[in-house]
Formats: C-alpha cells, structure tokens, sequence
C-alpha cells in the first residue's frame, strides 16, 4: 500500500520518453483563443472571467506593475486549471512536483525584487528594515528581514507544493478506507464516502485558492518594487 | 456444432440488411449531433474531452492499477 500510495506522483514516462510535456500543455487546449468580436458561450465565459481577475488583481498596481497583467494572468489560469485538471482520477498533476513550482516562483520572486532594486533602490532597501523600530533592535531587525525576503520563493512554492500533494493523498488514503471497510460494516463506510465527498469539495476550493494565492503573492512583492 | 450468440434483444430484432445496418449508423449520427453542436460550446463538448484525458491517463498507469486489483488471474 506504501508505494502505491505515492505511484501516482512519479513523472509519466512512456517507453522512456517524457509524457509530461503533453500533460502539461493539456490544460492549453482548453482555453480556446478567437479573434470574433461576439463569441460563443465558453469562449465568452472565459474572457468574462479572466476580465474580472484581471481587475480585481491588477488594480493595485501602478501603469508600470500593470504591464506584467499578462503574466500574472497567465499564472493564475495555469496553476488553476492544472490543479483542477488533477482532481480528475488517475491524472497526473504538475504541480505537485516542486521542481516545477520552484521554477515558478524564483524566477518570478527575483523579477520583482530584480525590477525593485533596480528602479528604487533607496526604497527596496528601506524595506529592510520596518518604520519605528527602536534603535537597539535595527541589527536583529535587518537580519530577519533578510532571510524573510529570501525565504519569499520558498515558501511560495512549497506551498503550493504541499497543499496539493497533501490533498490528493488525502483522497487517496480515505478513498482506500472506505473501499476496505466496506466488507467490514457498511454504515462507517457511508461516513467515511460523505467524508470523501466532503473532502473533494474542499480539493476543487483548494485548486482555486492556491493558484488565487499563489498569484496574488506575486503581485504583492511586485507592488513593492514597482 | 452450433454456436448461439448471446446478444441484446434490441440488435436482433433489427433486419441485418446492409441498407438497415446504414440506417442505424444514420440515426446514431443524427442524435450525436442533436446534442453537441461544434459551433457554440457546450458541456457535453467538454465533458467529452476530459473523459478522453481521463481514458489516456487509465491507459497510461495500467500497469501500477493491475496491481491493485483483487482477482490476479484477469
């Protein structure tokens, strides 16, 4: 039971070739692009739901942090739809692999502190250290701050790491639960399956939620750099 | 030695006629597209599309599934 556990997190291969690449350009073929000006209804639902990401999100910004909304956006739908794609059964999800999200968080984290220090230096390096702070505290101060800055990508993508692979073992353990108890009384298998369905509701908020923070993370250490 | 197909009553009561068998494959095709048209999207479109990614996934972990099942002679 061990190994199968963590079987479904191993990286797809197929007669040695990567099938991770197809599995991660899938979720692209669902957001179909189209130049007409009225569209139809899942095109449209598409375009008026990323309209109001983008505003909700990219209103905080000033003319120069709004000229990464293309990529901002790019993020949320991806993370999205490929954390929602994997509560399918028996897919793959990549993001559960942290190689891939640590390849997304530094590069994007050091975009933003790259574009701060750059820009404004005097004040990204304000920011190390906090408004009011008594004098005897600024050295302690400054060292935290430091490893609070660096620690920024790290902890973005282990946590999104975390929560999806936390989740979809979850499912995995109380879906194997409720199969093996079954044969033994069936009223705590009913619990256990309304736990299930429970649990994979939280799973599809969760998918949302993650790509929401994730991104929204993003936006904020961009805001304070630009 | 005779052999007896067991099949579903509805296919035998159909006439095995090569114009018959076209019609069957002609009203298949009309209810197919009752329901999906290609041009405005819909959730049969899309639910068809999963199902299919849902199938090449199957596929694809067969092997680590056989494992799993409770009958080892298949």
């Amino acid at each position: 039971m061990n190994e199968n556990l963590f079987a479904s997190f191993i990286t797809p291969m197929i007669l040695g070739l990567p099938l991770v690449t197809l599995i991660v350009l899938f979720p692209s073929l669902l957001f179909p692009t189209s130049n007409r000006l009225v569209n139809n209804r899942f095109v449209s639902l598409q375009q008026w739901m990323l309209q109001l990401v983008s505003k909700q999100m990219m209103s905080i910004h000033n003319p120069k942090g709004q000229t990464w909304t293309l990529m901002l956006m790019s993020l949320i739908l991806f993370i999205g739809s490929t954390n929602l794609l994997g509560l399918l059964p028996h897919s793959f999800t990549p993001t559960t692999q942290l190689s891939m999200n640590l390849g997304m968080a530094i590069p994007l984290w050091a975009g933003a502190v790259i574009t701060g220090f750059r820009n404004k230096t005097k004040t990204s390096l304000a920011h190390f250290l906090p408004q009011g702070t008594p004098t005897p505290l600024i050295p302690m101060l400054v060292i935290i701050e430091t490893i609070s800055l660096f620690i920024q990508p790290m902890a973005l993508a282990v946590r999104l790491t975390a929560n999806i692979t936390a989740g979809h073992l979850l499912i995995h353990l109380i879906g194997g639960a409720t199969l093996a108890l079954m044969s033994i009384s069936a009223t705590t298998a009913l619990i256990t399956f309304i736990i299930l369905i429970l649990l994979t509701i939280l799973e599809f908020a969760v998918a949302m939620i993650q790509a929401y923070v994730f991104t929204l993370l993003v936006s904020l250490y961009l805001h304070d750099n630009t | 030695m005779d052999v007896k197909l067991e099949l579903p009553i509805w296919i035998l009561m159909q006439d095995f006629i090569p114009k018959g068998i076209a019609v069957v494959f002609q009203k298949g095709y009309y209810q197919y597209y009752k329901y999906l048209s290609m041009k405005k999207g819909n959730v049969a479109g899309l639910s068809m599309v999963l199902a299919a990614y849902v199938l090449f996934n199957r596929c694809r972990s067969y092997k680590e599934l056989k494992q799993e099942q409770p009958s080892e002679y298949h």
